[in-house]
């Protein structure tokens, strides 16, 4: 059996006895007879380090991981540069606790103070939070931020990834939130359903939209914003990082919350966890701002010094007044996130932008020349959605060759996915399947 | 020391991607005008960055970290290589079920193990924290009122020792907080719970032990007289660590229960998270679990579900690490966990209570409050200041001015994994402290002064934001 | 310059100086001292009504929030956005420093005179 307890049995009865106890059952006096466990927790026995390797090795094993991955809708299978997983291991980050005392955490608080202003360049906004749980829980954060007395329903693009919509209804439905959607016409937002609900509506809070959109639309987010404003309420944009390596920013367009999922910077596909929430803000917003902000302040001599600041937001204050009952951020996701942005500069998220974009476009000309056509009109970043006489037919016969295909959204629908790491081999194996399955 | 973009010089760089293999094509829409800032730097220059970064911050292995509340116990090393294993690190969360046989299997077995280390039926992995579980228990809560028509309880009792996301949960939930006094020995007052509890109320929040450490021994009778409200029991997990394998909230009346994987079963907080906050509850509310979760048709989505907590299967690569450890210490080594961390904790308490009066003076369980409250009016020097000189000792401060109802509370928990001599220096340090606050109080309201940076204006921060860097505008 | 003897109290330490028919509320120096350096402070909108012993905004130090609680029922006329801005007038000049201004009263909290508030300051003193 494996122990990280220091102690040995002997020291602990000394230990006991020295503090005036009996026995353990002695020291644990206060917990009554009838609340405690009789007997032993049905529960395997403890295991050496060597035999607990092999158990979840042999778990692990039993997945199967794809060479391939055309898959994105939500998580999405980037290069990890060496550096992130190097550096962001150093114990020092990884084992610390939240930075409450300032003068030996300066290292996680200057860091984190980095990652909010490059989350800030990126996104084109003015000020940007120390990161939530993941984008979609991010999105429904950002919903509550744009609640007040007067104006309470959250509208929802119908081009939002369903997650992000699953999240924010969740979220809603405890205090009875109104949640609508806004329909859509040829995978975009309908611009003119959505000035239409806007306006019958003076009690519209919000309207999420999603940017490059579910289907990889890049939607025409200054009209929508326009729209948005033009009604009195306020644009929530959810995001891809690494598309704003070359996109018109939400800053420059107006939004005023931007909410996204840091995945792509560097954290790897993880089985859908842990990623990293985004949550950026105009100036105007930034004290209704949830989750931790780090600051910037001198201390005692002069010197410069960063700290956990604005805290009286928080729940640890404001307890059932607080907007957001948030406490933590994913420090260390933000840590990779910002030594991913270090590593690739202003040229490599450009770069990595411009190479997602391109071989999708690539992959859907190809597509296109043996039948799989692009489904809707509008321009798009690095997902699209193709017809298919039969998906689960040619997604089964792709997965038999090790590639992991775009994901279904209905018999005769696929939504494709195409990053860095797929070369122009992989995708010409891969229309030469579809050619093959689909017969054409 | 240097902000990473005053180390940046325009050109330099590292060459990560390579040339597209296919001609550059770009959507039609509007493009930024001007590139992000972000740094342009060696991959040489910014690792020594991230290495000055990190010798400024406290690790676990950098010494004591007796912060209450929070559980920092040692990280084994097996848990951060099994969760890199790419068997699990490189699955695509929404891959054929075929392709996940480990992946729902470790899931799986999980959702057991907690549910026999709580006494619950069933359990969601989706929350990606404690206070995200929290949430997620009061929705469940609130499902449960609404499927039966139960629809007058808009109430959820909480003792005012309990931790902020608490009520901050509560509300985010839909519900009034009632706060319920703390009696003299810091337990439940009874008679306020019972002047409490009426048709209106959901439910109970109870942390046990409690924020000040203390085990309330009369809670049979609490959830008793909860449930004969109508009401549940909501477990915060935040303490299990004090009765982990030898308490379970669902023998002792507990409805729904969460728990901080990054405090009892070992996962590194990092910095501030990422955690993962799991939530279980009783055979009646397992219809209403969000997400995906193995019950008795296998991995599926109960069909009264009150939705999504996160976007997949919450913080995947978090939980493996708890798996590991439970795998590893097993049915023995569990129970040992809340021995010696309530051992600890009682040991220190004796040997600090000379020289700092405890708030309750009665054993503990894996954690106690100190109230400098004396020692302040007297001396003139504050928990804070104590907090500040522990540091030019290279021990973190333990959690300063919480819980609420303990005036200048220090509330220390050592957790399991501290030796017999690590302790002994620590209480060495305290002594040496507390002389100071005798002979030299100044000396100790000037610490710390051995620290990167001293005591930081917090007040102009609040005051005057400045909440990213201005690239010298 | 504001005399703090003209004003009147509440057992919330916040006070009241009637000008005409309208009513301005700020917070004593002995709160403010209590409260410690703020640095925030959230006021209503004008136009929202008022209720006397009811919450009305609060004042953020670093480490606390505070409530403000009304000693008129009203309809808040104006704020004093300047303390938006510069929260540190309320404990430079705390009689100044007004956080709104009530019209159109209609209640009014039980308040105490100066002298009465000192000694009610005293006993709180002496209970802490």
């Amino acid at each position: 059996m494996a122990t990280y307890i220091p102690n040995t049995k002997d020291e602990q009865q000394s230990m006991l006895r020295e503090i005036g106890y009996q026995s353990f059952d002695d020291l644990f006096h206060d917990v009554p007879k009838e609340a405690r466990v009789q007997g032993e927790l049905d529960l395997p026995e403890g295991k050496s380090e060597l035999e607990v390797r092999r158990i979840m090795e042999g778990m692990a094993e039993k997945n199967f991981v794809f060479d391939t991955i055309l898959r994105g809708a939500g998580s999405y299978n980037h290069y990890v540069p060496a550096a992130v997983n190097e550096i962001a291991d150093k114990e020092e980050f990884l084992t610390a606790y939240t930075p409450y005392q300032a003068e030996i955490s300066q290292g996680i608080l200057q860091s984190i103070f980095e990652y909010q202003t490059m989350i800030a360049e990126l996104t084109g906004m003015e000020v940007a939070n120390a990161s939530l749980y993941d984008g979609a829980s991010a999105a429904a954060e950002a919903c509550g931020m744009c609640k007040d007395r007067k104006r309470s329903t959250i509208y929802v693009s119908d081009a939002v990834d369903p997650r992000i919509l699953s999240v924010v209804r969740t979220y809603s439905f405890g205090k009875g939130t109104e949640v609508k959607t806004v329909k859509t016409a040829d995978g975009a937002t309908d611009l003119s359903a959505l000035k239409e609900a806007l306006a019958a509506d003076p009690q519209a809070a919000c309207f999420l939209m999603q940017y490059p959109n579910f289907y990889g639309i890049v939607e025409d987010a200054d009209a929508i914003a326009a729209a948005v404003h033009e009604a009195g309420a306020q644009l929530i944009m959810s995001v891809n990082p690494i598309a704003l390596g070359i996109l018109k920013t939400p800053g420059e367009i107006g939004a005023d919350i931007v909410v996204g999922d840091g995945q792509p910077l560097g954290l790897g596909l993880a089985f859908g966890g842990p990623y990293l929430g985004i949550l950026a803000a105009s100036q105007k917003n930034m004290r209704k701002v949830v989750g931790r902000l780090i600051g910037e302040t001198v201390d005692s001599q002069g010197e410069r010094g960063f700290v956990l600041t604005l805290q009286a937001r928080e729940q640890h204050i404001r307890r059932e007044k607080a907007s957001s009952n948030i406490c933590s951020n994913q420090a260390l996701c933000a840590l990779k996130a910002s030594i991913y942005m270090s590593t690739v500069g202003p040229q490599g998220i450009r770069q990595v932008a411009e190479l997602c974009t391109s071989k999708a476009h690539y992959l859907a000309a190809e597509f296109e020349k043996i039948g799989l056509k692009t489904v809707y009109g509008g321009e798009f970043f690095h997902e699209f959605v193709t017809s298919c006489p039969d998906a689960d037919q040619l997604l089964e016969a792709l997965e038999r060759e090790g590639i992991l295909g775009g994901l279904k959204l209905s018999d005769q629908e696929i939504l494709w996915c195409v990053t860095e790491l797929v070369s122009k081999e992989d995708m010409d194996d891969t229309v030469r399947i579809a050619k093959e399955v689909i017969g054409a | 020391m240097k902000l990473i973009f005053e180390k940046s010089v325009p050109g330099r760089g590292q060459q990560i991607f390579p040339e597209c293999d296919v001609a550059v094509t770009l959507p039609k829409v509007p493009m930024r005008q001007t590139a992000p800032r972000l740094p342009e730097i060696s991959e040489n220059e910014m690792g020594r960055h991230y290495t000055e970064l990190a010798k400024r911050a406290h690790g676990l292995n950098d010494g004591f970290y007796p912060l209450g509340s929070c559980t920092m116990k040692h990280n084994p090393r097996i848990n951060e290589q099994m969760a890199a294993l790419p068997g699990f690190a490189k699955l695509h969360p929404l891959q054929p079920e075929w392709s996940l046989e480990g992946a729902l299997e470790a899931i799986a077995t999980l959702e057991q193990d907690l549910c026999e280390i709580t006494g619950m039926d069933g359990f969601t992995l989706q929350p990606a924290a404690g206070a995200q579980g929290e949430f997620t228990g009061l929705l469940l809560i609130k499902a449960y009122h609404t499927h039966r028509k139960d629809d007058a309880r808009t109430e959820i009792l909480i003792p005012d020792s309990a931790h902020g996301t608490n009520p901050a949960s509560a509300t985010m939930a839909g519900y009034k907080t009632v706060e319920i006094k703390s009696d003299e020995k810091g337990m439940v007052d009874l008679e306020d719970l019972k002047a409490h509890l009426s048709e209106k109320t959901a439910g109970l929040m109870l942390t046990n032990p409690n924020t000040v450490g203390i085990f309330d021994d009369n809670i049979m009778e609490i959830t008793r007289l909860v449930h004969e409200a109508g009401g549940l029991c909501y477990y915060d997990g935040a303490n299990l660590n004090a009765v982990v394998g030898l308490v379970r909230p669902g023998d002792i009346g507990f409805d729904v229960v969460h728990l901080n994987l990054h405090k009892t079963f070992s996962c590194p907080h990092g910095g501030g998270g990422p955690g993962s906050g799991p939530c279980g509850c009783k055979k009646d509310l397992v219809p209403f679990l969000p997400g995906r979760h193995t019950g008795e048709e296998g991995f599926r989505r109960e069909a009264e579900s009150i939705g999504d907590m996160t976007g997949f299967y919450g913080n995947f690569l978090v939980y493996i690490k708890a798996l590991t450890y439970i795998l590893s210490l097993g049915k023995e080594g569990i129970p040992d966990i809340a021995r010696n961390a309530v051992l600890n904790a009682n040991y220190m308490m004796e040997k600090l209570k000379a020289y700092y009066p405890v708030a309750y003076d009665r054993t503990c369980m894996h954690e106690f409050v100190l109230s400098l409250e004396k020692i302040h009016k007297e001396n003139h020097v504050s928990a804070l200041d104590v907090a500040k000189a522990l540091l030019d000792f290279g021990i973190h401060p333990p959690t300063m001015y919480f819980p609420l109802i303990v005036h200048e509370a220090l509330m220390i928990e050592p957790t399991e994994t501290e030796s017999r001599e690590t302790m002994d220096g620590v209480i060495d340090a305290f002594i040496q402290i507390y002389n100071e606050i005798i002979d030299n109080p100044q000396a100790v309201a000037a610490s710390p002064v051995t620290t990167p940076v001293r005591r930081l204006d917090e007040v102009k921060a609040a005051r005057e934001p400045v909440l990213r860097y201005k690239f010298g505008e | 310059m504001i005399d703090p003897k003209e004003l009147k109290y509440t057992k919330t330490h916040e006070w009241v100086r009637y000008e005409g028919d309208a009513a301005f509320v700020g917070i004593s120096d002995y709160a403010q001292h209590a409260l410690g350096d703020l640095v925030f402070v959230n006021l209503p909108e004008p136009g929202d009504e008022v209720e006397a012993g009811e919450p009305f905004g609060d004042v953020e130090s670093v480490k606390a929030v505070s409530d403000l609680f009304s000693p008129v029922s009203g309809e808040v006329l104006e704020i004093n956005e300047e303390l938006l801005d510069a929260p540190q007038l309320i404990n430079e000049q705390p009689y100044e420093a007004w956080f709104i201004k009530v019209g159109g009263i209609t209640g009014e909290e039980e308040m105490m005179d100066a002298e009465r508030y000192d000694a009610f300051c005293e006993e709180e003193e002496g209970n802490e």
